[in-house]
């Protein structure tokens, strides 16, 4: 299987703190990777490395072909990052917002608009201002934007939180959806069993590095951490 | 690069038209600012032949809440890292949110001549309202490049709100100089002519194709990580 | 060298060998930043400095026109040559450090150190500037180019060490201050241009042609080793501070190897 990402003893750096302090993995094409691990362990640094925007102090590291030490800007297209900021400006509609992000990599109307229908938003909340929309509306929104990217990689940092029970089924299904198209998907989060349903696999991010937390027949069990 | 300039001008412009920021505070700012200077000031003789300096040291102002406003927008959400994580070109949001800024810019200098009409007693007249014109527009594309170009850099560091001033006033200091004595100029004011402005608006000329060419290649660099 | 050394330089930092000693291996040696060349250095300096408050204070004539206070002049032009050279220095390591060829940390030091020492003659120059003006024609300031722009370089300049300490990686902090510093290259010529032609059109810039001063030999020989001697001075003063700089970002590194350590053992590993 292709291999979308690659590290080898990763080091990344957030002012003067290793957030991740030799972390090393391999994905395939098509995984689900679920991120667990508690907070302050590196989770979202991991995913903002993956997304190219965090650079890499030492180590190695590939995503999507593209060379995390020289060629940042390359992986960006490529991939669609949700954060724990939505991204979103306050004073324009859901439409907007979502016909903004889609537009900055080409997509048509029409993707724009199966992406906010996917997420339910196509109906009453269209024409909202995202000011009025309540925390989960405003989540949604911007699952919305990212899914109109149709990225082949897709990093979700704790996409679960504020959304109710018929959007985490929506966004399960959608992420889903996405990986028989081809995308491969990451996520952070703390629900492990929503999340840990939905993924095809599990890694602990401990301490700025990483382990696998699935028992396997050739591995132990996995060790209790710290925390 | 131009077609997301187009589209993020665009972005820009639309946020401004809904939350009506400019319109709603940055003109009456603009405008106690003009009629501090005429409380400052002793006569109104000084303060008519000292107008068209006034005007622009009022768009200077001016133009630091507009550059804090037009990142702040940027910043509240996330979504300048999240340009960036979208690959978005750098050098086509400079030139977008540049674009955007000199329009509002534009309305803002508009204001600020009425007003200079009205409490200054500042006199246009049709022999250079082309150099006027010209003028304008050359200064507001010239400070709304810079101002993106600092504001960019300032946006989301610590300290920003005090060190946006530190970084951009220095710069603009040439724009100040040449779109005051070119104004003057085109106004009649102090005995100029008309004749005389030319030269300051090759100037004026010069700022701007340094830095729409230096801010386009700067711009990436300074907001990247 | 030894272990030390590449302990306290990893590879992704320093690519290029310093003209001098490697500062690194200064480190290692010895807890200080000084080395031979330094030394001697040092020494051409304090000769040099010597030299200038002999001519200048004593043996040099007074002028015709200003009397004893011409002799501020020595100090005045040694301070601004330095304060030119050193905004250049910057400009030129911050294009070394972004080239990709060249690019290397030291450059970035070498630029930071360069605006720090720059800043501070800045200052003495507008300083004495100040004093001469007030005893020669009894102003302290006179709005011609050059000293505007003086002025003006040196509150970019205050700008550009804000910008340095904004914090972030060594290579945030060098690519961000390299740009600002190139930006700064743009801007001040401009800002000179203006103020030329600003003053040029009003009459009262007579004031100027006092401060041309009738050259006596001797005191061109004297302006001379004022050079010299504040070219000596700086060197002297950006090596140090470089140096002092590449200690900083060394312990900065061997914090990171330690808080990895610490890191990595809140795994439990």
């Amino acid at each position: 299987m292709e291999i979308v990402v690659h590290l080898s003893n990763a080091v990344a750096v957030l002012g003067q703190f290793p957030v991740l302090a030799g972390a090393s993995i391999t994905v395939e094409r098509g995984e689900i990777l679920l991120l667990q691990g508690p907070n302050g362990a590196g989770k979202t640094s991991l995913l903002r490395l993956f997304a190219g925007l965090l650079p890499l102090a030492r180590g190695e590291g590939t995503v999507l072909g593209c060379d995390l030490r020289t060629n940042r800007q390359g992986v960006r297209k490529r991939v669609g990052l949700l954060g724990h900021a939505n991204g979103l400006y306050s004073d324009l509609t859901v439409r907007e917002n979502v016909r903004f992000w889609g537009s900055t990599i080409g997509a048509t109307d029409s993707e724009v608009d199966a992406a906010m229908v996917r997420m339910g938003l196509a109906q009453r909340l269209k024409d909202v201002q995202v000011a009025k929309l309540s925390a989960g509306q405003k989540r949604r929104t911007a699952l919305a934007c990212l899914i109109a990217r149709r990225a082949e990689l897709w990093l979700l940092d704790e996409p679960h939180a504020g959304l109710d029970a018929a959007g985490r089924d929506e966004l399960d299904a959608t992420l889903r959806e996405a990986t028989v198209a081809g995308a491969t998907i990451i996520v952070a989060s703390h629900e492990l069993e929503r999340a840990g349903a939905l993924a095809s696999r599990l890694v602990e991010v401990v301490g700025g590095q990483i382990r696998e937390a699935q028992p396997s027949p050739d591995r132990g069990a996995p060790s209790k951490a710290a925390g | 690069m131009f077609r997301v300039a187009r589209l993020i001008a665009a972005k820009d412009l639309r946020i401004e038209v809904r939350s009506r920021v400019v319109t709603n505070q940055v003109l009456p700012f603009a405008t106690i600012v003009m009629v501090m200077f005429a409380f400052a000031l002793k006569t109104d003789e000084v303060v008519e032949k000292v107008a068209p300096g006034l005007v622009w040291l009022a768009t200077l102002f001016s133009l630091l809440i507009l550059v804090q406003r037009a990142f702040a927008v940027e910043t509240a959400d996330g979504a300048t890292e999240a340009m960036r994580a979208a690959g978005v070109d750098p050098a086509g949001i400079f030139l977008g949110k540049a674009l955007a800024l000199a329009a509002q810019l534009a309305v803002l200098e508009l204001l600020l001549l009425i007003l200079a009409v009205v409490l200054y007693s500042a006199k246009l007249h049709a022999g250079g309202i082309v150099l006027l014109v010209t003028t304008l527009l050359a200064a507001t594309c010239g400070l709304a490049l810079v101002g993106t170009l600092y504001g960019g850099l300032a946006a989301g560091v610590r300290g920003r709100e005090t060190l946006l001033p530190l970084l951009l006033l220095p710069v603009v200091a040439p724009v100040l100089i040449g779109a005051t004595r070119a104004t003057e100029a085109a106004l009649g004011t102090s005995g100029a002519v008309v004749s005389d402005g030319w030269p300051w608006l090759g100037l004026l000329g010069v700022f701007v194709a340094l830095f729409s060419v230096g801010g386009t290649l700067a711009f990436g660099p300074l907001i990247e990580e | 060298m030894t272990e030390i050394e590449t302990s306290a330089a990893p590879a992704s930092e320093t690519n290029i060998k310093p003209p001098n000693a490697s500062p690194v291996e200064v480190v290692s040696r010895r807890p200080s930043t000084g080395t031979p060349f330094t030394r001697i250095l040092g020494i051409a300096t304090l000769v040099s400095m010597a030299l200038l408050v002999l001519f200048g204070l004593f043996l040099s004539p007074e002028d015709i026109v200003q009397g004893e206070s011409v002799r501020i002049l020595y100090i005045h032009v040694g301070t601004v040559w330095v304060a030119y050279v050193a905004f250049g220095l910057t400009a030129l390591s911050s294009l070394a450090f972004l080239w990709k060829r060249t690019t290397s940390l030291t450059w970035d030091r070498i630029a930071g150190a360069s605006a720090e020492v720059g800043v501070l003659f800045m200052a003495l120059t507008l300083f004495a500037g100040a004093i001469w003006g007030r005893l020669s024609w009894g102003k302290f300031w006179v709005w011609d180019a050059r000293v505007t722009t003086t002025a003006f370089l040196f509150i970019t300049y205050i700008g550009y060490l804000a910008v340095r300490g904004l914090g972030g990686s060594h290579q945030q902090r060098g690519r961000r201050s390299a740009v600002v510093a190139l930006l700064a290259v743009l801007e001040i010529p401009l800002v000179h241009f203006s103020v030329k032609l600003w003053r040029g059109l009003h009459q009262d810039g007579s004031v100027s042609d006092t401060t041309k001063v009738k050259l006596h030999d001797l005191m061109l020989f004297s302006l001379f080793i004022s050079l010299i001697a504040f070219t000596l001075l700086f060197v002297w003063l950006v090596i140090h501070r470089q140096r002092v700089l590449a200690m900083q970002d060394a312990m900065d590194d061997k914090g990171l190897d330690y808080a990895l350590e610490q890191r990595r053992s809140e795994a439990g590993l």
